[in-house]
């Protein structure tokens, strides 16, 4: 809210609805904010997909989307907690098998209209992992955690191969998905696309208000100082386990649209690696920010594919190398990032804004 | 019967090599309160400039487990002065993301130079064809036994370094209580990173006795980062502050595992170790040999 | 943060249009059109070239041996455009890494199909990996010949019309070395070991054929992502087998060996031809032998092995053939060994040209389908194709041969049979003579 200058001791006067403030009620309800911005970014959008083609829809904007919901996730829940998770890529594992066994089970005629319930439910079973997963880690902080939820990100792939259940789960090649088809008007990537952009402002949308609502403050108290926070009467480890249980059903969400666009649902998908580059992303675009998330999701679906092109401008020819390049990158970039830069790209773009405002102010 | 014993016997000798690793992450928790999660990139790399030289330029096991060694001293060493110093006192989030890094560029930088196929293997030290008891043939070979008494020999090293010597009571010092070091004139930085060096060296040693027990452990991927895994619940398992308890918490891990993969199933043993890491931190969080009680909220 | 939101807006408005710009400038269009509808599909060909794709490991556990294929198939399309190419045409092979990881071939297929525009996809990699994208190269009607993989599920013309497989199914090579087991090693102990997917399984289908099920003992399956098979190899040892017949890739045969080393266990080892490559295992147990003080050799590990081939060894220099692969190596591909997995790629490449030198000048997606369909001659290979419009599996048969040194030697005559009851019968026709260029007549 801006403040209104008084001389010491003069009367505050309340602002009355439309004086100075040009966007009204907008910056009075956060709801009704986050809410048009939602549909301007929606709009946007459809814009976007009708413009892109084909290949730039499936190979970019699409994997960009599906990782903007798994990041925005567990930037709220590294960010605004200070819990760091090493595990979400299997929480993304999660929705992807919840959703590939609900369609290869549940015959439907409702068409696409099925993927609604479907990809609630895989949020709903991640949820389920992450309460679970939040519950034992309640009780640990800092490195503890990290190295439990690194042990999950590791352990939880190799049950698709547990004898018990290698049926069911496919085992290592996993589960075909078949997908309803798109709606008849339109084009499957383009259909993909919007499936995967819409899910992504939903998610941010929720996650949006969750951060600016009383939740979203009772969170950082309890990363700021747990002693504090409980002394106010806030229970630390139901913030904490509500805020696993909320990045695990963005995970999920994430997970499932990832089956639904690959068409599979494989452990070699969810590795270790797919945890640690949502961790770089999460952490290049400034923890706790969703623009962030945003930012963060762009530079790990780009940067294998710009790899070749950079390898070839600095003339490398290695396979190795171009191969391993986005690796090298989010290694600097994590420890770049805590030395230099703790704010992430969204702090930089704040610093640089607060520069450009107060040297336009002089 | 036998079965069992074989079991106990292939425990034993992996849980050795976890207790290497645990060895490690403990000795960098008891100097600096980190958690190195570089650990197992670090020694996956040191241990592929040992493949380098053996496999690439036949060099000697022998020359080949000095110069591994001496690259992760010289690894721990850095990493300690470059990235984790400005880390240190500040919040853990930080120092787990720094050593993450690292994890991911080691693993980068590993595939850039030595690439991604997992097709390397590392020579062992000694036969790997099990001891005869008349005619069955024990799980457990003059390798495995040569694995258990290196690691002892570093325990033992280890004890006698840290409780004998000068340096050892000025690193238990600085780890301590850094400040009444620095009046007493103890260069504490330095020896941080001494005792990074160190872990490293034996994170080193590790890796080397890991990959000669099976062919395709080296690559830049894959059984390092479960070596990880394991060695960090080792280290949980027997407390972060002791080195003994390191080693008896891998042997036991080992151990465990082991029965896992014989009797119940062999492809779900990253979910053994997992339920073993999240038991320990329910009921005693602090470890078998816990020096401290846990602080409460 | 007081008015993040309205960066979020603002971002996704700069990012729309950058990406836009980058995106709408090049080929624009949403549906992939094909030129020539009145004659057939042309996408990848044009006056000079052809362009096919591939996928291919050449990372992770399936890499070892593997990833020789794709470079010296690219070899001998290099030889072959050297020549002129087929028809006038320069075949371009564009080759990706899917690592074995059935998510990735489906990303690097799309790739290829939507944005590389290939012609088709040629010797796609893997069992595991190439059924996760048959489906959709068939609904796209994208040739998808010679698939690298022994699995039956390549052979089904009504539902994968496109599909072709090349090397023999693995029914075909279990019956043929489960009838060589049964010759030889009668009325002894017999168990699998197995790769738990296709390759695996129909390779057990094959030898549950021809083995009586009472000499079966034991069969252990092994997951491709864990290298730690100690537990299965104590079940072979513990079933008193004294043969094991393994269905496995070479990092996977190596262990194995290895495994059965530790424990003291010492089967006659019978594996299949895509895991027992004598140089590639070599290659795998070499670091095994050079530990300090014990008398193990790599090499040694696997004399003996019995295992089968389908084309002619690189000892036999008398061979035409033979002749030709060392000439196209020596210039080509001169760095690779010339181990089992090169002379594969030079022998499948070959059979590549050679449909596309049947299809003619006027080479289209269907009319190519339809040259491979009219029957092929099998170039290098010890049998006949089987390639008819009623089916599209490969060769039919093996040859069973035992390493001696780093090659494999064939012994008696090469055999042919079916995926089902049928009998094996030997094959006694001579070779076709390679033609002196390289380059297929049509």
């Amino acid at each position: 809210m801006t403040q209104q200058e008084t001389p010491a001791g003069a009367v505050v006067v309340p602002r009355s609805v439309s004086t100075t403030d040009r966007f009204g009620i907008l910056s009075r309800s956060t709801l009704l904010r986050h809410t048009l911005l939602a549909l301007i970014g929606f709009g946007l959008f459809l814009a976007l997909v009708e413009v892109m083609s084909d290949i730039h829809l499936s190979v970019w904007v699409t994997p960009i989307a599906y990782t903007v919901c798994a990041a925005a996730g567990l930037t709220v829940l590294v960010g605004l907690t200070g819990q760091i998770s090493l595990g979400n890529g299997a929480f993304m594992m999660v929705g992807a098998y919840t959703v590939a066994l609900l369609l290869e089970h549940w015959q439907s005629s409702h068409g696409n209209l099925q993927l609604i319930p479907v990809l609630l439910a895989a949020a709903a079973v991640s949820a389920l992992f992450g309460l679970v997963v939040g519950l034992a880690a309640a009780r640990l902080r800092g490195p503890y955690l990290a190295g439990a939820t690194l042990a999950f990100a590791i352990g939880l792939p190799q049950i698709v191969n547990y004898s018990h259940l290698a049926n069911t789960l496919g085992g290592n090649n996993g589960i075909s998905v078949t997908p309803p088809n798109p709606p008849s008007s339109f084009d499957l990537y383009q259909w993909q696309a919007i499936l995967c952009g819409i899910s992504a402002i939903v998610i941010l949308w929720v996650l949006a208000n969750i951060t600016k609502s009383r939740l979203g403050r009772s969170m950082r108290a309890v990363r700021d100082d747990e002693i504090a926070a409980s002394l106010c009467g806030l229970s630390v480890a139901r913030v904490q386990v509500f805020a696993f249980i909320v990045s695990a059903a963005c995970a999920g969400v994430g997970g499932g649209l990832l089956a639904l666009v690959r068409l599979v649902a494989g452990p070699g998908a969810f590795g270790l690696a797919l945890s640690l580059s949502l961790l770089a992303a999460v952490v290049f675009g400034g923890l706790g920010s969703l623009a962030g998330a945003v930012y963060g999701s762009i530079l790990v679906i780009m940067l294998p594919l710009w790899s070749d092109d950079v390898s070839s401008a600095l003339s490398i020819h290695s396979g190795k190398v171009t191969n391993n390049l986005p690796l090298l990158v989010y290694g600097v970039v994590l420890a770049l990032a805590m030395l230099v830069f703790p704010g992430g790209l969204q702090g930089a773009v704040i610093k640089l804004r607060r520069l450009v405002v107060s040297a336009v102010r002089r | 019967m036998f079965r069992f014993l074989n079991l106990t016997l292939s425990g034993v000798s992996n849980g050795m090599i976890y207790a290497a690793v645990a060895l490690a992450l403990v000795l960098i928790w008891r100097a600096t309160r980190i958690v190195n999660f570089a650990q197992g990139a670090m020694l996956m790399f040191t241990t592929f400039i040992a493949w380098d030289l053996s496999q690439q330029h036949n060099v000697n096991y022998w020359v080949c487990l000095i110069v591994a060694v001496v690259a992760g001293l010289i690894l721990g060493g850095v990493t300690e002065r470059l990235l984790v110093r400005p880390v240190e006192n500040g919040p853990p989030l930080n120092a787990v993301i720094v050593t993450l890094g690292l994890f991911i560029f080691l693993q980068g930088l590993a595939g850039a130079i030595w690439g991604n196929a997992q097709a390397h293997s590392y020579p062992p030290a000694y036969s790997i064809i099990g001891y005869k008891v008349g005619d069955r043939t024990l799980l457990f070979a003059p390798n495995d036994l040569y694995i258990v008494i290196a690691v002892a020999v570093i325990l033992v090293a280890l004890y006698l370094m840290f409780n004998r010597t000068p340096v050892g009571l000025r690193m238990r010092a600085s780890a301590f209580a850094p400040e009444v070091a620095r009046l007493l004139g103890v260069g504490v930085g330095r020896l941080l990173t001494v005792g990074w060096a160190l872990a490293a060296g034996v994170g080193a040693v590790a890796g080397i006795l890991a990959a000669g027990t099976q062919p395709g452990y080296v690559a830049p991927t894959g059984y390092f980062d479960a070596l990880l895994v394991y060695g960090f619940t080792a280290a949980v398992l027997g407390g972060l502050d002791s080195s003994v308890g390191a080693v008896v918490g891998g042997l036991l891990l080992g151990v465990l595992l082991s029965y896992g993969d014989g009797y119940i199933d062999n492809n779900i043993e990253g979910i053994y170790a997992l339920l073993i890491l999240i038991g320990v931190l329910m009921i005693r969080p602090s470890g078998l040999f816990a020096r401290r009680s846990v602080r409460r909220v | 943060m007081t008015r993040p939101r309205y960066r979020v807006a603002a971002l996704g408005a700069v990012l729309a249009l950058g990406l836009a710009a980058c995106g709408g400038s090049s080929s624009g269009g949403s549906k992939s059109s094909s030129s020539g509808t009145t004659k057939g599909n042309t996408t990848g060909v044009t006056a000079t070239t052809i362009t096919i794709g591939s996928t291919q490991p050449l990372t992770g556990i399936a890499a070892p041996g593997y990833s020789e294929i794709a470079p010296a198939a690219k070899a001998m399309f290099d030889y072959i455009n050297a020549q002129g190419g087929v028809n006038g045409r320069k075949i371009i092979y564009k080759y990706l890494d899917d690592a074995y990881n059935p998510t990735e071939t489906v990303t690097k297929t799309q790739q290829l199909i939507l944005q590389d525009k290939v012609f088709g996809i040629f010797n796609g990699l893997g069992t595991p990996t190439h059924l996760k994208v048959v489906q959709f190269l068939n609904q796209q009607k994208v040739p998808d010949v010679f698939v690298a993989s022994g699995c039956l599920c390549w052979d089904n013309v009504s539902q994968y019309p496109f599909t072709f497989g090349w090397q023999p199914d693995y029914t075909v090579e279990g019956k043929i070395l489960g009838n060589y087991i049964k010759q030889k090693f009668a009325g002894q102990k017999v168990a699998y070991f197995y790769q738990d997917d296709d390759f695996g399984q129909n390779g057990v289908k094959g030898l549950d054929m021809e083995i009586p099920s009472s000499q079966v003992v034991s069969k252990q399956p092994y997951q491709l992502t864990n290298i730690n098979i100690q537990s299965q190899v104590q079940k072979l040892q513990s079933s008193g087998a004294k043969v094991v017949v393994s269905f496995s890739v070479p990092a996977f045969t190596a262990l194995l060996k290895l495994n059965m080393l530790k424990a003291g266990y010492n089967p006659t080892l019978v594996v299949s031809d895509v895991g027992s490559d004598p140089l590639t295992l070599s290659g795998l147990l070499e670091a095994f032998a050079k530990q300090g003080g014990a008398k193990v050799q790599g090499n040694q590990l696997i004399q003996g092995i019995i295992t089968d081939g389908y084309l002619p060894p690189w000892g036999d220099t008398g061979n035409s053939w033979i002749q030709l692969f060392k000439k196209v190596h020596d210039q080509y591909d001169a760095k690779a060994p010339m181990d089992g997995n090169v002379e594969y790629g030079f022998a499948v490449a070959y059979t590549f040209a050679e449909a596309l030198a049947k299809a003619g000048k006027d080479v289209t997606r269907e009319n190519f389908v339809k040259a491979i369909e009219a029957g092929l001659d099998p170039g290098a290979g010890l049998v006949p194709f089987r390639y008819s419009s009623s089916s599209h599996a490969g060769f039919t048969g093996v040859q069973v041969g035992v390493i001696h040194g780093t090659t494999i030697v064939l012994q008696g005559q090469p055999q042919t049979t079916d995926d089902g009851s049928g009998g094996i019968t030997d094959y006694t026709q001579t070779q076709s003579q390679a033609p002196a260029n390289g380059v297929p007549t049509g």
